[in-house]
């Protein structure tokens, strides 16, 4: 096999990240499923993969898993690459999955045990019995995982994945199967969990939100590719594409053309350093960076509704020159009413232009 | 092969019902279940290429003897037997199925259940109780004379049992079962709701039949029709106790009788084609399966009330299968084996062929069980491609009739006896005495092979239960595949896999074309025993030792009957 090192081409004095992926490939009959991803995980971090349902997330997690055979590329566990070949269970990987796959017919305990086959019994159970104490789970080690609720049953699952101490835990959709009352606090707990532990984790998602607030860092994917790897704020502030933008939270789009690396917008000139002049751009901005001003000033728009929403209020605007109304979330003090004309201001250095992209 | 992974899945259902399972995409098939699934191919099929090599040989002057007298006969007479039995299995199947779930009646519940009965009766157990009841001097005859009051069995001359005519009456009145309950779940669970709106259109009962339920039951009974005559194929104590000189019998005469293994096995080659030409059949009868198996879950029809004497009238007609496939005849076996026992006691020679009985279906079993929960297992833990390639080679095997199983098994046994006597001489300077062929081990392949799919179905419809996660979880714990399925998957199923053991013992108990080819010199199995005295004409121990078979042969109706009606866990198996 005269296959390239993957390792060759870093420092020496480095540490190798403890996962990396290269080129990763993965094909099913005809459709890409992964296409050439490459990324690193570095020891400790919490990554969150995420992305719409079919963008490949799942696979990638599962390639890393060794539960699909790539087609190409490399999957590097502290720099050492992986066979393609290389069952699941050599690989020292951890999974917690979407259904929590806690064994009916063994104890929570014996759950927790399942992967401790390499310690004598002694340790195993007291390695087992520590992690079910992390999770708040002691008391019920003797019970059945069938009359667990679904908040225990996810406890227990992340205290046997993390039990035989995984160099990297790989998390698929942790908290979809929980009801919204108790997902933010069982997300909470594990991320204490995890912390606590220093695990390194890979945790696929498609909420945005849930990305921003357990991961470290983002890995947006799409259609089997990353789309931009960066933090919460970075993917936030800086998006690269449109699609990234619009990824998280709302935004303004409109088309626009440019001319001396500016987007003329209805709202205002938007800075696109580098655009050819005449170019077709996607201006966008989103709804926090809009400021209303007294009429006259800034771009005119009427006030179609206005709701209150508790802590604050929104808005619902029609703005000269843009199809669609806008939604903007103000104070409760502002004394706008519905039929008001207002000014709307947008900060400019805000605002986000993107090419546009064959959808 | 579907036909035969239907019935498969037919019996898993009894044991318990089965739910299409998405198989986790592993793919690395490690070599160990690499070569197990090569040494399991290559038993199930070396019997069919053995059996060509054999046939190849030739048998020199046999063969024009063969082909002028024995071939063209035993052909046509197999070939009439096939489409007779077939015929009265329809008959009986289809029209049984509709009774019971067009009509409500006094009865009716156990008419439903008790039609099931004949799955009990062996043919050949059915056909040595029936040619001593239908003697000219049996109990029937001189019955029939002394109410008539004739007085020599020459001036009433009933029809002849011993005929081509008696064989298919009596294969179609135990077989009719495999048609039978297919037809009636259909009926109940798929077909209802159309068959009442063809009512609400004002059609009569019989246009509602004939151009409504019938065509909408046509897989059902092509898989029923099917099963019901490999049966018959693969039948030799009814054949050879009525005189029927079929395919089976002949090759059974060639080799022990004529001492011609090459004859036999040509004699075999043309059994083969007809397996597969009866697999080609089933196929094309279950074209287009679709339509009807692409309905929702329905509620069973309205049955039709009948009252009076048209309800007697309806009791009267569902038990006349029951009487004749079973009640007739298992009265009969209970009351020799009372005689017997009460005369001279219970016969010594009984116990110990049923000791050998347990022992080789016991061993037959043991193995069967065990490699059909690994083949079942096979999709999900090693790959869905490479572990539906195995389950498809399982029905292969099951679709071999035995006494072509027992050519076919032969040449390859001894062979690997020779190998094993070889490495053993020199190594230790001397080959065992008795081993593989001779000390019965042929004959426990031959039980594997043939039933392996009974075991592979119902460990199948168990493991279907384990959601593909836990596998995945297991791995991802550090278990090694194997390990994971006998710490997570064999406790989850057990009661899958005990049934499908249980109906794997049930049918090596009744299996007898293999095991008479096959057994030990000497050694003679419950079956064998009852074949013997059949064939000498000698019926005294026969009885019981029939009566236990047939006792034997009622544990899977009553697993049928604990999990409710057959059509329930049918459904529930889902089209």
């Amino acid at each position: 096999m005269a296959e390239p090192d993957p390792t060759e081409g870093r420092r020496s004095d480095d540490p190798p990240p403890r996962l990396e992926t290269r080129g990763l490939t993965i094909a099913f009959g005809r459709k890409t499923a992964l296409d050439g991803v490459s990324f690193s995980v570095r020891a400790g971090e919490i990554i969150a993969l995420l992305g719409d349902s079919g963008c490949g997330k799942s696979t990638l997690l599962r390639a890393v898993a060794g539960l699909e055979q790539p087609s190409a590329g490399h999957v590097l566990l502290d720099g050492r690459a992986m066979s393609a070949r290389m069952p699941p269970e050599e690989r020292g990987v951890g999974m917690m999955f979407q259904d929590y796959a806690l064994f009916p017919h063994l104890t929570v305990l014996q759950n927790v045990r399942f992967g401790l086959h390499r310690w004598s019994s002694g340790e195993a159970d007291a390695i087992a019995k520590a992690r079910l104490e992390q999770v708040g789970l002691a008391d019920r080690a003797s019970s059945y995982p069938g009359t667990l609720s679904g908040g225990e049953s996810q406890r227990v699952a992340l205290a046997r994945a993390l039990a035989p101490g995984p160099r990297v835990l790989l998390l698929d959709e942790p908290f979809s199967n929980l009801d919204r009352r108790n997902r933010d606090r069982v997300r909470a707990d594990t991320v204490s969990v995890l912390h606590a532990t220093g695990a390194t984790a890979l945790l696929v998602t498609h909420d945005p939100e849930e990305a921003l607030l357990v991961s470290d860092r983002i890995v947006l994917m799409r259609e089997g590719r990353i789309v931009q790897i960066g933090s919460g704020a970075d993917l936030y502030r800086r998006p690269t594409s449109h699609f990234a933008a619009n990824f998280f939270g709302d935004l303004i789009t409109f088309p626009s053309r440019c001319m001396d690396g500016v987007a003329r917008t209805q709202l205002g000139a938007f800075p696109a350093p580098g655009t050819a002049d005449g170019a077709l751009v996607l201006s966008c901005v989103r709804p926090e960076s809009i400021t209303l001003s007294d009429p006259g000033a800034g771009c005119p728009a009427r006030v179609i509704r206005r709701r209150f929403l508790g802590a604050f209020s929104e808005l619902i605007l029609a703005a000269e020159g843009l199809a669609e109304p806008l939604r903007l979330t103000v104070a409760n003090d502002i004394s706008t009413r519905e039929g008001d004309i207002v000014g709307l201001h947008v900060d400019s250095e805000a605002s986000l232009v993107f090419p546009i992209e064959p959808d | 092969m579907s036909v035969t992974v239907e019935l498969a899945e037919t019996r898993a259902a009894i044991g318990s019902g089965a739910a299409d399972v998405t198989a986790p995409r592993l793919r690395a098939a490690p070599l160990a279940w690499a070569a197990a699934a090569v040494a399991l191919a290559a038993l199930i099929l070396s019997p069919v290429a053995s059996l060509t090599l054999t046939a190849m040989q030739g048998s020199g002057e046999v063969w024009p003897h063969l082909l002028a007298h024995v071939l063209p006969q035993a052909t046509m007479t197999t070939a009439l037997l096939l489409g007779g039995v077939g015929i009265v299995v329809v008959v009986l199947g289809v029209g049984a199925a509709w009774l019971v779930s067009a009509y409500e009646f006094r009865g009716r519940r156990l008419i439903e259940i008790g039609l099931l009965l004949p799955l009990a009766m062996p043919t050949y157990i059915v056909a040595f109780a029936y040619l001593d009841l239908l003697h000219p001097i049996g109990p029937a005859q001189s019955g029939l004379r002394d109410l008539l009051g004739v007085t020599r069995p020459k001036d009433l001359l009933l029809p002849e049992i011993r005929s081509l005519p008696g064989c298919v009456i009596l294969l179609g009145f135990v077989l009719y079962p495999y048609v039978y309950l297919p037809t009636r779940a259909l009926f109940l669970m798929q077909a209802g709701s159309l068959i009442e709106a063809a009512r609400i259109l004002g059609r009569s009962p019989s246009a509602v039949f004939l151009r409504i339920a019938l065509p909408l039951a046509r897989p059902a009974i092509a898989l029923g029709t099917s099963l019901a005559l490999m049966e018959t194929l693969n039948d030799i104590g009814a054949a050879e106790f009525l005189g029927v000189r079929t395919l089976t019998v002949q090759v059974y005469a060639t080799w022990i009788n004529r001492s011609d293994l090459p004859g036999a096995a040509q004699i075999a080659l043309v059994m083969l084609a007809m397996v597969l030409l009866l697999l080609a059949i089933e196929r094309w009868g279950r074209r287009g399966r679709g339509y009807a198996g692409s309905a929702q879950r329905q509620r069973s029809m309205a049955r039709h009330r009948l009252s009076g004497a048209l309800g007697l009238a309806a009791l009267g007609l569902g038990m006349v299968p029951i009487v004749i496939g079973f009640l007739v005849p298992a009265a009969y076996l209970v009351h020799s084996a009372i005689a017997r026992i009460s005369r001279l006691g219970f016969p010594h020679g009984v116990i110990a062929e049923a000791g050998n009985t347990l022992l080789y279906a016991g061993l037959g079993t043991m193995l069967a069980a065990a490699c059909g929960f690994f083949v079942a297992a096979a999709p999900s833990l090693v790959s869905r491609r490479f572990g539906q390639g195995l389950i498809r080679l399982a029905a292969l095997g099951y679709a071999l009739p035995g006494a072509i199983l027992a050519i076919g098994l032969l040449g390859p046994l001894t062979l690997a006896d020779g190998a094993v006597s070889g490495v053993t001489t020199t190594l230790f300077g001397t080959a065992p005495a008795i081993i593989g062929v001779g000390a019965g081990g042929a004959l426990v392949v031959a039980y594997l092979v043939r039933f392996l799919a009974v075991g592979v179905g119902a460990c199948e419809a168990g493991l279907s239960k384990v959601p593909g996660s836990l596998a995945e979880a297991g791995r991802m714990l550090g278990r090694t595949p194997i390990a994971t399925l006998l710490r997570v998957h064999l406790p989850m199923t057990w009661p899958a896999v005990l049934s499908g053991a249980l109906l794997v013992f049930v049918d090596c108990v009744k299996e007898l074309p293999a095991t008479l080819l096959l057994r030990p010199l000497n050694v003679e199995t419950l079956a064998t025993h009852l074949y013997g005295e059949a064939i000498r004409g000698t019926y005294e121990d026969g009885a019981v030792a029939a009566l236990l078979i047939v006792l034997v042969g009622l544990i899977p109706v009553a697993l049928l009957l604990r999990l409710g009606s057959p059509a329930d866990t049918r459904a529930q198996n889902g089209p």
